[in-house]
């Protein structure tokens, strides 16, 4: 009897089980409210505490945050082009850019758009779960806000005079920031959305746009002239959609800081690779978006859309749908630190860095950074592109007669299959490196007077010095300044149909592929030879008709009969 | 003074058409090249296509009609006063001399005739349209690893210099007839008026 009821109750917990396992699996994971768990209905002290609480569920949350990018900061690669089989690291952590350089020795500022806490110097314990910070991309609320030089801490955390603090000013941006209500922010925890991603992604390098050209706060409330994809009036996807987590490690990268063609977000996820003439999404989208999109007219089959589908062997999307970026704000297109050290010779601020404005408000001058020049609606510049960067490194001689220096190569070549014209944004720059050694230089730029602290001291010298020792790099004494560039690939804010390029903004002798060493291009190559030869006969007939016609005439009439 | 019938209706037809067809290739051909602009691009690569098949098709029915009227004949090169031909451009025409080759409805074309259109009909014109084909097949074929495209603008390109040289040489070569304008006259009414022949 005991061993029917047994027996029965099994069969039925094996029912419910099965059918909440097929429910989990037929619909993405029900996500239940946060606010109803204990354990989050407690007063936080620490952010730690609210990780270990998110942990006490999330059991392998952090181990798996731990192995992405987002948390080391670190890209190990052995296949850097024309080194292979030797491992680099072209990460962040390491890496070098010409916006602030290096975060070498500037941890405590840079470490505030890290997924952790007090990652504020090289001894930062990597392994460490508490560090983790859940909050920073799944705040729903608004309120989450990390100090900008708390080394990743928001007030109250456990970093310098935040220690205790309820609310700090800021003098970067004159902001006052205040302790997070962690109570409430655990308890409204949810997927990333764009604040989330854009806190990071749309203000690196210091303030709105400044790196990407392509990621800025216009995004929040995109129009579908801004970014069909975003768009608020458009298909309205959040950043999650094209760029997945699978175990918290997010599709997508940038060869800012990627060598190799893998694990990158591409068109034909949701876009079928004939999208001009055929269907425009792939099957597996289009049950998810709205029946808007699904019910659009199917493309016209004609000539020039065929046409258009085959472009897409040779160029990328992008390339067309995304004809300027920056469209809303200007982004930072030249960064001169040389000119940097000049201060208020009057007034008010007099002695403090010199800052100066343009028309919009923008900073192109800043005593601690130096001379900048921003620009919006820019048209990109165009590389053959095969999914394979090269990057320069720390430890890499450079030849200064070879100015510009690339920090990072795009390769790619008009004959292999892969390789199709991409549109970047091209940053330039003016920065410092180490004329005698002849490689560049960690400066450290953030620290308290008399750190070496470039912001603080001013001395190019001391700061390259303390950057390179604390890289454990070699450093000659010596600073000189010298041009780089540095390449970003465009990806977002993909403009409506009616905006891409049309066809004669590429296919002409000035067109926006002037510069591009690339394959043949009709209307914009020739062989300048056989043009001249070619006009030369025609004027050579013209000339010779009109020799023949007069002698006919001349002599026609002398020999009238 | 007698009138002679030079030119049916199909080839007259097919003159001036063939005529059209090129003065349109010719401009957008220079279009597409980067010359200039008037249609922008692609107006230009549609109409550059468009009578590029048409061309096509006239030339079969040219090539039909060839085949079927056996004035193919027309175009057998001969080596036959040649010389006296090219004498003639060269000196003889300046001084009135006559023309060393009497045209009849059997025998239109002089040996320099012949031998300039059937290097264009023959050569040429089918050259243009082969490098045309592989251009436009090749321009929506992309992404192949070798793509000939390069090889082709270059041979079609120097085939339009030459087409619009002969043309301009052609167009003048019309006013060397018995007048200014009998040739042309001829290739419009089809008639000639050739003098009669000094018994």
């Amino acid at each position: 009897m005991i061993n029917k009821t047994y027996f029965f109750a099994f069969i039925i917990s094996l029912f419910f089980l099965t059918y909440s396992y097929a429910d989990n699996n037929s619909k993405n994971i029900q996500v239940n409210s946060h606010s109803n768990y204990q354990i989050l209905k407690q007063d936080f002290k620490k952010p730690g505490d609210v990780t270990k609480a998110c942990l006490t569920c999330h059991t392998e949350a952090a181990k798996d945050i731990m192995k992405t990018s987002h948390w080391t900061w670190s890209n190990k690669t052995d296949k850097l082009p024309g080194r292979e089989g030797k491992i680099y690291d072209i990460g962040k952590k390491e890496g070098l850019n010409n916006f602030c350089i290096s975060i070498q020795s500037n941890e405590e500022r840079c470490t505030s758009c890290h997924i952790g806490y007090g990652w504020k110097d090289k001894h930062f314990d990597f392994s460490d779960e508490s560090r983790v910070d859940c909050l920073v991309c799944h705040d729903t609320t608004g309120t989450y806000e990390k100090f900008p030089s708390g080394a990743g801490y928001p007030v109250g955390g456990d970093h310098g005079s935040l220690k205790g603090k309820e609310s700090v000013l800021f003098k970067g941006n004159k902001k006052t920031y205040h302790k997070p209500d962690y109570g409430l922010i655990a308890q409204n925890v949810g997927e990333p959305g764009r604040e989330n991603c854009g806190v990071c992604h749309f203000y690196g390098g210091g303030g709105n746009d400044v790196k990407h050209g392509d990621l800025d706060k216009s995004l929040l409330n995109a129009t579908r002239s801004i970014d069909v994809h975003m768009a608020i009036d458009g298909a309205n996807m959040n950043c999650n959609d094209c760029h997945p987590a699978k175990n918290h490690e997010i599709k997508g990268q940038l060869y800012s800081v990627e060598s190799e063609d893998k694990n990158r977000v591409s068109c034909e996820k949701c876009h079928t690779e004939t999208p001009h003439t055929g269907r425009l999404f792939t099957d597996k989208y289009d049950n998810r978006y709205n029946n808007k999109l699904r019910e659009r007219k199917a493309p016209e089959k004609t000539f020039e859309h065929l046409i258009l589908d085959r472009h897409s062997k040779n160029i990328a999307c992008q390339t067309c749908h995304i004809p300027h970026y920056s469209k809303v704000h200007k982004t930072k297109v030249y960064w001169d630190w040389s000119k940097a050290g000049k201060k208020f010779t009057s007034g008010p601020n007099k002695g403090k860095p010199l800052v100066l404005k343009d028309e919009d408000g923008n900073v192109i001058y800043n005593g601690k950074k130096g001379e900048f020049k921003l620009a919006k609606n820019i048209i990109p510049e165009y590389f053959l592109f095969n999914g394979v960067a090269g990057h320069t490194l720390i430890d890499d001689k450079i030849d200064p007669s070879k100015e510009p220096i690339e920090l990072n190569q795009m390769y790619g070549d008009c004959n292999s299959k892969r390789t199709k014209i991409w549109p970047m944004k091209a940053m330039k720059g003016k920065q410092p490196y180490d004329p005698v050694n002849k490689t560049f230089v960690y400066v450290k730029l953030f620290g308290k007077k008399g750190s070496g602290a470039y912001w603080s001291d001013f001395d190019w010298v001391r700061s390259a010095t303390e950057g390179m020792k604390y890289a454990g790099k070699p450093f000659s004494g010596k600073v000189d300044f010298i041009e780089t560039k540095m390449y970003w690939p465009i990806s977002h804010m993909v403009s409506p149909k009616e905006d891409a390029l049309k066809c004669s903004e590429c296919h002409s002798r000035n067109g926006r592929m002037k510069d591009l060493d690339s394959c043949w291009i009709p209307g914009r190559d020739r062989i300048q030879i056989i043009d001249i030869f070619g006009f030369l006969s025609i004027l050579g007939v013209i000339f010779g008709v009109l020799i023949h016609s007069s002698l006919r005439l001349f002599f026609g009439k002398k020999f009238k009969k | 003074m007698k009138k002679i019938k030079l030119y049916s209706i199909f080839q007259r037809f097919s003159h001036w058409f063939q005529f059209l067809l090129i003065l349109v290739l010719a401009i957008t051909g220079f279009e597409i090249h980067g010359n200039f602009i008037i249609l922008g691009f692609s107006g230009a690569v549609k109409l550059h296509n468009l009578a590029a098949l048409v061309l096509i098709i006239l030339y079969l029915f040219i090539f039909f009609w060839f085949a079927t009227t056996g004035e193919w004949k027309q175009y057998i090169l001969t080596k036959n006063k040649l010389y006296a031909m090219i004498m003639y451009y060269a000196k003889g025409i300046f001084k009135n001399e006559p023309h060393p080759v009497k045209k009849t409805e059997l025998s239109k074309l002089n040996p320099l005739q012949r031998i300039t259109y059937f290097t264009f009909r023959f050569i040429l014109i089918p050259l243009m349209v082969v490098t045309g084909i592989i251009y436009f097949y090749s321009s929506i074929n992309m992404g192949v690893k070798v793509n000939p495209v390069k090889l082709i603008s270059i041979i079609h390109t120097i085939g339009a210099f030459v087409i619009v040289s002969f043309v301009i040489i052609h167009v003048y070569m019309t006013t060397t007839g018995h007048t200014i304008f009998s040739n042309i006259k001829a290739m419009i009414t089809g008639y000639e008026e050739i003098p009669e022949e000094e018994d």
